[in-house]
């Protein structure tokens, strides 16, 4: 029975990645007369091959990348042979398209390296292999191609995979299968080569249609993540999916997680027909014998072995965006079928791509890898990355752009969720609130610098005082000096610094007190995470809104005039954005209006209850 | 079924899931062809013993063969789904025809904008479409939860990277995504799924006596008396039949005796030209079909 295999080419700019998939789509007859003709006009006019015809243009098939000759985003081409089918992910050689390359590694089950024998190994035949490593792929090719350029020397083969053979120990690759080609001119592609009666192994494609890549027996019972519960009737409830490991036949006793149920398979619905099993790949909808609490991103699993539950982990991650990810920021995270809130609570380090080596890192920039701790909103089913690709794998998203941003990989659960428990005491928050006659609320004042926020602070938190409430003030002089004098002003830092002061806060509302932060906190995704850390109505975003050419105008300090000068760097509002509130509780215009009537202002919000936006737009 | 047809089902049911579990309100485009046919057919598989939760869309030029307006009626009936038919109406009172207009524009207007009406229409945040990455070199570069923009276009280097199968569906009100649940199945596993699953296709993929004449080298068969004739010409009948279906008057037939799937299968595995090769619409220049994607055309 035919098979398919999936396989990424990858390798360094200029290796001739394109050329040889163009030549293997060539050489297995795929390539249909009317894409030819098409061909031919565009090797006339995009061409690296004078009038001949460039078979890599039959790959790249974005209007760009044909006229810089070079793969920007993967491609998918398919082709067969009497023995498999096969789908390749071309992927480009550029550094700044290492997420790309990525993308084409993580559905693919080999990798075909491509060095070009004039130039050896480069810096991303390392990074390749390293990132194909990572994502799982096994089986490694390496087509040393351009053999005619050095005149089909086998010293020089030789030495191109002894140097690179210490690599292939380290990273564990099952099968590596070295050969010397030249795709331009089809050597060792399909046949075989008069050019190297030196080597005897096989030619690429024999080599593609041979290799065994099944998985080495896999000890994971049965697991699948629900994708959708279908409830056509009262009488029928079936759960769909995509089963990530295993099998299951009817009668198996299965366990649900999250929540532990254990129940049984009644039967598994096929199309007009009931089948008696299924296994690992097959999408399928099952009905249990009990009625039990399962939703979107649940995982049923086999009893005697259920899949792992937890909220702390620690993961590799990709950065795939060029918004660095930092630690304290919130994603959302999809995690099979599941999604939850993660939060990156430190970067361990990051891996240098060519050398594997461990870097101090604060933030992950865009194609950087590292090892991070994440933590979700609550606990979700998983299993390690290396042991189940489908339920190990994970991507975060931005909470704004709703871009991917990352890829992540989980290695384990760290299992603090298991080993925190809160102390539950008689003395809570509400006890404390009601010693105090007053519900405790933080102000979150936010606002460009010279915008008036401390001093409207501190008159309100005067005229509280006055009325007899129990406050507290949290603002850069009293926070900066102290708690946090180990921070800068970079984005990370600005981020951490974020994260301590509203870890402050809660804890001072937890003791009952009304809380007053006063911080420019420019980015928007800080500000909703510290929301996200108060129950529903405790946090109250204040937007002292007021125009960039008045603060710059008041400027007390003299901050934006040095700003301006190019002695202060990353100054929110000169060279560092501000992203204003969308939707804050109350926004004061101190333009128009005095000190004392944005104080009353918010004392009215605070007395009627602020459901709503109060502003007057 | 073959192994390999078994898992391209597999996932394709399981991104058919993903597209109704992550969005608020999807369609799924019906043009009627052998892959919407495929399409349709998973579909009704993914969410067996219920019918699909979305509605069938289809954007009718008024131009397709008489064949598949009554395929269509009687397939969408069958299948218990709603049936959405879209035509460019305005258009249509102004005079817009396949054969006075050149292609790029007829299509523009009778097919990408009709698409945009009917989307915005309907206020669809999540359309599946029956394309295939085999098709054409812009469509091999697509994801398949693919971003579109408020305006409907697609930014081809602006694509969110798609790993394993995990897909990002999230969108801001206005903004769209087009799945494509066939993106890694090739013309030859469309075929060898129709003969293994017996699923029912227009007969003009059958070849069989036609009216037709000869137009740039190509054999366009005369479906209705709108049809202009040039002086002196006369369709002849010659047995052909369809790779692909779309307006008549823009769709060439080939010459073939196939007239079973077997016969089909047989030929496609044979076949030394693409599919698309009988699309009139795609020659226009190198980049057409990228340049109609970024501007909405599935």
């Amino acid at each position: 029975m035919k098979d398919t295999l999936r396989f990424i080419t990858c390798g360094s700019v200029d290796d001739g990645k394109s050329t040889l998939i163009g030549r293997l789509l060539w050489e297995s007859k795929q390539v249909f007369e009317d894409h030819l003709s098409a061909l031919q006009k565009d090797s006339t006019r995009y061409g690296t091959q004078g009038e001949a015809i460039d078979l890599a243009l039959l790959v790249d098939g974005l209007q760009a990348e044909r006229e810089q000759s070079i793969t920007i985003d993967v491609a998918y081409r398919f082709f067969a042979t009497p023995q498999r089918r096969f789908v390749v992910a071309d992927t480009p050689g550029h550094e700044q398209y290492t997420r790309n390359m990525a993308t084409g590694a993580s559905t693919s089950e080999l990798a075909v390296l491509v060095v070009n024998a004039s130039k050896g190994l480069q810096t991303q035949t390392h990074r390749h292999a390293r990132i194909v490593a990572m994502l799982g792929i096994r089986h490694l090719v390496m087509a040393v191609n351009k053999m005619d350029l050095v005149g089909w020397d086998e010293a020089m083969f030789g030495q191109i995979v002894r140097e690179f053979q210490p690599l292939v120990s380290e990273l564990r690759f099952e099968s590596f299968q070295p050969i010397p080609v030249s795709a331009l001119n089809g050597d060792n592609i399909t046949d075989r080569s008069a050019a190297t009666p030196w080597y005897s192994g096989p030619t690429l494609l024999e080599c593609l249609e041979k290799v065994d890549v099944t998985p080495r027996a896999d000890s994971l019972k049965f697991r699948m993540a629900v994708q959708w519960v279908n409830r056509p009737t009262q009488d029928f409830r079936g759960y769909c999916g995509r089963i990530a490991s295993g099998e299951v036949k009817v009668g198996d006793r299965v366990r649900v997680v999250p929540g532990g149920m254990e129940t049984k398979i009644r039967s598994i619905v096929g199309w007009q027909t009931e089948l008696p099993a299924a296994a690992a790949g097959d999408s399928i909808t099952v009905c249990l014998e009990n009625e039990v609490d399962i939703t979107r991103g649940s995982v049923i699993a086999a009893a005697s072995d259920p899949a792992e539950l937890s909220d702390q982990f620690e993961s590799r991650v990709l950065c795939l965006s060029d918004h660095p990810l930092v630690a304290g920021r919130s994603y959302l995270m999809n995690l099979h079928t599941c999604q939850a809130v993660a939060t990156i609570t430190s970067i361990k380090y990051q891996i240098d791509a060519k050398t594997g080596n461990h870097l101090a890192a604060r933030s992950l920039g865009m194609n950087d890898i590292g090892v991070v701790n994440i933590s979700t909103d609550r606990p979700v089913p998983f299993e390690p990355y290396d042991r189940c690709r489908r339920l190990g794998s994970f991507i975060l998203v931005d909470r704004l752009t709703n871009n991917t941003v990352g890829a992540g990989m989980i290695d384990f659960s760290l299992r603090r969720a298991a080993n925190i428990h809160w102390q539950a005491v008689d003395v809570n928050k509400s006890a404390r609130s009601r010693q105090k006659l007053q519900k405790p609320v933080c102000l979150w004042f936010t606002g460009l610098s010279a915008s008036g926020k401390s001093t409207v602070a501190n008159l309100l938190e005067k005229r509280l005082f006055t009325a007899g409430k129990h406050t507290y003030m949290l603002d850069g002089d009293n926070v900066r000096h102290g708690l946090n004098r180990d921070l800068g002003f970079s984005e990370a830092d600005r981020v951490e610094n974020i994260r301590r002061v509203t870890e402050v806060a809660r804890l001072l509302v937890d003791a009952g007190l009304v809380v007053l932060v006063s911080f420019i906190s420019p980015y928007r995704a800080e500000r909703e995470l510290a929301r996200s850390r108060f129950e529903l109505g405790e946090f109250v975003e204040v937007f002292v809104d007021t125009p960039l050419e008045v603060c710059e105008r008041r400027d007390p300090k003299g901050l934006y005039a040095k700003a301006r000068r190019g002695e202060l760097i990353n100054f929110t509002g000169i060279d560092s954005d501000y992203e204003p509130p969308v939707s804050p509780e109350i926004r004061l215009d101190t333009v128009n209006e005095s000190v004392d009537k944005c104080v009353d202002r918010i004392l009215y919000a605070l007395e009627h209850g602020l459901a709503t936006n109060i502003s007057e737009k | 079924m073959s192994g390999y047809l078994a898992s391209l089902e597999a996932e394709s049911i399981e991104i058919i899931r993903e597209a109704v579990a992550l969005a608020q309100k999807p369609v799924m485009m019906y043009s009627i062809g052998k892959d919407s046919s495929v399409m349709l057919h998973l579909a009704r598989k993914a969410f067996w013993p219920a019918p699909p939760p979305f509605p069938l869309l289809h954007i009718d030029t008024t131009w397709k063969f008489r064949e598949m307006i009554a395929f269509r009626n009687r397939i969408a009936a069958e299948s218990g789904m709603k049936l959405l038919v879209h035509t460019n109406h305005q258009r249509i009172a102004e005079g817009v025809n396949p054969f006075t207009y050149d292609s790029d524009r007829y299509t523009t207007m009778m097919k990408t904008e009709a698409l945009k009406q009917a989307l915005d229409a309907g206020a669809f945040d999540l359309i599946l479409g029956g394309a295939r990455r085999d098709e054409e070199k812009s469509r091999a570069k697509e994801r398949i939860f693919s971003f579109r923009s408020a305006g409907h276009r697609w930014d081809p280097k602006l694509q969110r990277p798609e790993l394993w199968n995990i897909y990002n569906a999230r969108i801001q009100p206005g903004e769209s995504v087009r799945v494509f649940p066939l993106s890694n199945w090739t013309e030859a596993d469309i075929w060898q799924y129709i003969a293994d699953e017996n699923i029912p296709i227009v007969q003009l993929y059958y070849a069989a006596p036609r009216p037709v004449v000869r137009r740039s080298g190509q054999w366009i068969m005369v479906d209705d008396d709108r049809f202009p004739l040039n002086p002196g010409e006369t369709p002849e009948i010659r047995v052909v039949r369809f790779r692909t279906l779309g307006c008549y008057p823009l769709t060439a037939a080939v010459e073939s005796t196939a007239t079973t799937i077997a016969e089909i299968v047989q030929e496609t595995q044979a076949a030394r030209t693409s599919e698309r090769q009988g699309r009139l619409i795609d020659h226009d220049q190198a980049a057409s079909m990228e340049k109609k994607k970024q501007e909405g055309y599935f």
